[in-house]
């Protein structure tokens, strides 16, 4: 199939970015979303055009490394990451705007790259257990309830891509932050720390730029991992109960 | 059996490497293997609390490897700098393993024990790993499992709370712990959080987008690293007093693997050339449950859980006519299950080597299945539709429900109703950076642990093994080991202007300008993509004489003609992927030669490894214990001059001996 993309270039953190249109032919719809760019690229090498920069690493869909904002969708039309997307997703002839996370908190490195640094500040402020290696007692010293660990699960599962903070109109990580409060909370060994926790990250999260929280919903619709909406309320209510106490 | 004592090994014979003296391990203990890890500890000098945050210690890279080693060293008091090339520690490749973590806790009282992971990784490694480092891996796995369920790891449980195993890759005991299909991710993070807790507390500096080119050795000591900003493009010397490299694995030389694309042997590489030994380069393991390759535009290839073997059939036609044909439409009579016919008391559930040279011997015979790539189909069915009539397919898909989206995603195939269709890939390496009990390198004060060392997996690795290792060495290894290095210390501080530090910068200086002048006709990709095409043909599953010598000529023509035609546009002091592409590629060009040249002189079949000129009548491989017993550790040849000119390797032996196990040819026929 034959494409237009229209792809932000910038050239720096403090450069102005546009749209620039681009053409590639011959795509085959087995190819991933990122391949198709790797052909672009290369056809803009032989040009002696620089390379769009873009992330990506183990384009398998659980690094969280990869995510653009395709036609105006974080990860693009299917529920899935940037390097999942096929391009069977697509028609011949289709024009498609390709443009990285927009957020004050994901401030823009180059082209379609964002820096992505205060999802690690974030987990510094509280998103952990505090255990030093060698301190744990036996696995099943504690059983944890089945209903429990599964619900820790489905939270953990979350790849810090910021696709949530993507699509939000506000700009917010709260689906990101009440992923890992709510995976902690689950779990006997998150206890501990569950009030001190939840209100040093929303601190953090509010210092770093991301907006608040409004219910609109479109963070777990663009989650690739499913994330439920959820884990925000959880998160609400483990804020409250340490408010208030 | 054929012989080779009498005859000068080929690789001598065509002057492509010398040998130098033999070397040996001195670090592990006397007395019985049980007792060996514990004396060390004992043993290895102690670090007073205070002296710690005195001390600077570099770690390259964020796996579970680097990840756990920095943590726990911040933890102990450490001044910790970690380096990684990625925008964030969390997204190093262990996250994307899938299957699990073996760990000798004999949860199932089904006879599992220390000694047993302990035999089973030896005869799976197909004794060609050190016994006394295995024997210890074993003992800390448990460990490992404590840890991480302490840190809040969600690993998979059973209805009364408690940890549930599976049996996993080779193995009769089911010691496997696994979080759905996303063990890996699921370790990684809870190493990340780890780590970052210790960022907060300030023992632990994190350098993201930053990435090791060089190292700083000084009076023969690992003294720190260069490293380039790759935001700012910034070339940076960071001095410790000991260099940790955890940068995992160098399976990307084969261009398309189950590797990340940013996955690079340039940290291992750098130090090699600095006189860190390289340890068995030519021992790489080809995973047999990976999705085929679907045409020319392939940038990486995607592994699905061999815990897929657990119940699915592997099949191919009985009939080459019918590999074009709807496989629902092949009658049971006409299809030809080679494992289980071939391996009636494991069937399936062979080691990966075993399923991945069956699978490439049916597709070489013709009888291979999907798309034809080149002349070529290269699959094998993966069949369900048992499994689902006997589990029903709520189970199967509580079982495997997200490894199945993931082909469906990928192949836009509905694997409830079709049998997936496998192919093997490359996957790890077992090889890497000669390390000694102490996972001291060659050069003192240079570190290496998980993947990108060579110790623990011998020629083949067992599946739910790699986890385990990256964490064993990361956790409760290393820490407990360069404390007897630390305490020699701390070192004399390096200045800028001291010769050792601007060496090394002004040659990652001179290399990047280099890279950006040449300005030829052809990208980076496309000379990796050839590269990887001359390994996977001639150092891939099979090898022989005639091939690998052919091979080492065509990478040297490509070698050199990458320094003269490579095309690398943009700048120095910018976000550049080409630039850090290149550099790597121009790495993995050196790499290659020699996998090349240590597979030619390791005439015999072993682990993953079939040379073509060692095998049994009926065509399976054949080891020679009597020539081969021994660890391959290749000393760099010095530059020749121009970039990419590199002089004769030095061999050198390290004899295996095998004290606690008794030495068997494998057969799980």
């Amino acid at each position: 199939m034959n494409l237009t993309l229209k792809i932000w270039r910038q050239a720096g953190p403090r450069h102005r970015g546009e749209l620039k249109t681009y053409k590639v032919s011959d795509i085959s719809p087995d190819m991933s979303f990122l391949e198709m760019l790797d052909v672009l690229n290369e056809q803009l090498n032989a040009a002696g055009e620089e390379p769009v920069a873009f992330d990506s690493d183990c384009r398998e869909g659980i690094c969280g490394m990869c995510g653009l904002m395709i036609s105006g969708h974080a990860h693009g039309p299917e529920k899935t990451t940037t390097c999942q997307l096929h391009m069977r997703s697509f028609s011949d002839g289709d024009v498609i705007t390709v443009e990285p996370w927009r957020a004050d908190a994901f401030p823009v490195i180059k082209d379609l790259v964002v820096d992505r640094g205060s999802f690690d500040r974030i987990i510094q402020a509280g998103g952990y257990v505090s255990v030093n290696t060698g301190a744990a007692p036996d696995a099943h010293a504690t059983p944890v309830p089945k209903a429990n660990a599964d619900r820790a699960f489905v939270a953990a599962e979350c790849i810090g891509c910021g696709a949530c903070v993507a699509a939000c109109p506000n700009a917010s990580a709260m689906l990101f932050m009440g992923a890992k409060v709510t995976h902690l909370s689950e779990l006997p060994q998150g206890q501990p720390e569950r009030m001190a926790r939840v209100v040093s990250m929303v601190e953090q999260h509010d210092e770093e730029g991301f907006g608040g929280c409004t219910n609109v919903g479109a963070c777990s619709q663009a989650c690739p991992k499913g994330i439920p909406q959820d884990v925000i309320s959880t998160l609400n209510k483990d804020l409250r109960s340490a408010l208030r106490a | 059996m054929t012989t080779t004592n009498d005859t000068v090994n080929a690789g001598i014979a065509h002057g492509l490497y010398t040998e130098g003296e033999g070397l040996a391990d001195t670090k592990a203990p006397e007395g019985p293997i049980a007792g060996k890890w514990t004396q060390r500890q004992f043993d290895a000098a102690l670090v007073n609390p205070a002296n710690r945050r005195k001390l600077d210690v570099i770690i390259v890279g964020t796996g579970l490897a680097g990840g756990s080693a920095a943590a726990t060293l911040g933890e102990a008091g450490y001044n910790v700098k970690v380096f990684c090339f990625q925008d964030t520690p969390r997204r190093a490749h262990s996250i994307a393993a899938q299957g699990g973590i073996n760990a000798a806790k004999n949860y199932k009282e089904d006879g599992d024990s220390v000694h047993r992971l302990f035999y089973d990784t030896v005869k799976g490694g197909d004794y060609r790993s050190r016994e006394t480092n295995v024997y210890r891996l074993a003992e800390v796995s448990a460990n490992i499992i404590d840890q991480c369920v302490a840190q809040g790891v969600p690993f998979a449980r059973e209805y009364g709370g408690l940890l549930d195993n599976r049996s996993f890759g080779g193995v009769q005991v089911s010691r496997t712990f696994y979080a759905r299909g996303q063990t890996g991710q699921q370790l990684l993070i809870g190493a990340y959080q780890a780590l970052e807790r210790q960022v907060a507390a300030g023992t632990v500096q994190q350098f993201t987008r930053h990435e090791m080119l060089e190292l700083v050795v000084s009076d023969g000591r690992a003294r720190g690293i260069v490293a380039r900003d790759l935001v700012t493009g910034d070339i940076e010397t960071h001095t410790a007093d000991a260099v940790v490299l955890a940068s995992g694995g160098y399976g990307n030389v084969f261009f398309l693997s189950t590797n990340a694309m940013g996955s690079n042997v340039t940290a291992s590489w750098r130090a090699h050339r600095k006189g860190a030994y390289m340890a068995n380069p030519c021992y790489t393991q080809i995973h047999p449950t990976c999705i085929p390759v679907s045409g020319e535009h392939q940038s990486k290839l995607t592994l699905m859980s061999e815990s897929l073997r657990n119940d699915g059939r592997i099949w191919v036609p009985k009939d080459r006519d019918d590999c074009d044909k709807d496989p629902r439409q092949i009658p049971e009579e006409d299809r030809d299950y080679y494992l289980e016919r071939i391996y009636p008391s494991f069937g399936n559930l062979v080691p990966r080597d075993i399923a991945s040279r069956q699978a490439k011997n049916v597709c070489d015979e013709g009888r291979g299945v999907g798309p034809l790539v080149g002349d070529f189909r290269r699959g094998v069915y993966l069949d369900f539709t048992d499994a689902i009539s006997r589990m029903g397919r709520a189970a199967v898909e509580a079982k495997y429900g997200n490894l199945f989206d993931m082909y469906e995603r990928i192949t836009g195939e509905n694997p409830y109703e079709m049998p997936m269709r496998i192919y093997p890939a490359v996957h790890y390496v077992m090889g890497g950076l000669w390390v000694d009990y102490d996972l001291q390198s060659t050069i003192p004060g240079l570190f290496v642990t998980g993947e990108a060392n060579f110790s623990d997996h011998g020629a083949n690795r067992l599946g739910a093994s790699a986890l385990m290792q990256g964490l064993a060495d990361g956790y409760f290894v290393l820490p407990n080991t360069i404390r007897d290095y630390l305490a020699k210390g701390p070192f004399e501080p390096l200045q800028p202007d001291d010769p050792a530090v601007a060496d090394a910068q002004r040659s990652v200086e001179e290399r990047t300008e280099r890279l950006l002048a040449i300005n030829g006709e052809r990208s980076v990709d496309s000379f990796h993509r050839e590269l990887g095409n001359i390994m996977w043909e001639y150092c891939g599953m099979e090898r022989s004489e005639e091939g690998l010598l052919k091979a080492i000529d065509l990478i040297r023509g490509l070698r050199e003609e990458f320094w003269r035609n490579v095309r690398v546009l943009g700048a120095a002091d910018t976000l550049n992927q080409s630039l850090e592409k290149a550099g790597r590629v121009a790495d993995f060009l050196e790499l290659g030669e020699l996998m090349c040249i240590d597979a030619l002189h390791r005439r015999e079949s072993c682990g993953g490894h079939f040379r073509a000129e060692s095998q049994t009548e009926d065509g399976e491989a054949l080891r020679h214990d009597d020539e081969f017993l021994y660890v391959a550790a290749w000393e760099f040849g010095g530059d020749e001059g121009e970039p990419g000119e590199v002089g004769q390797p030095v061999l050198h032996k390290e004899d295996l001996v095998y004290e606690a196990i008794e030495l068997k040819q494998r057969s799980y026929k």
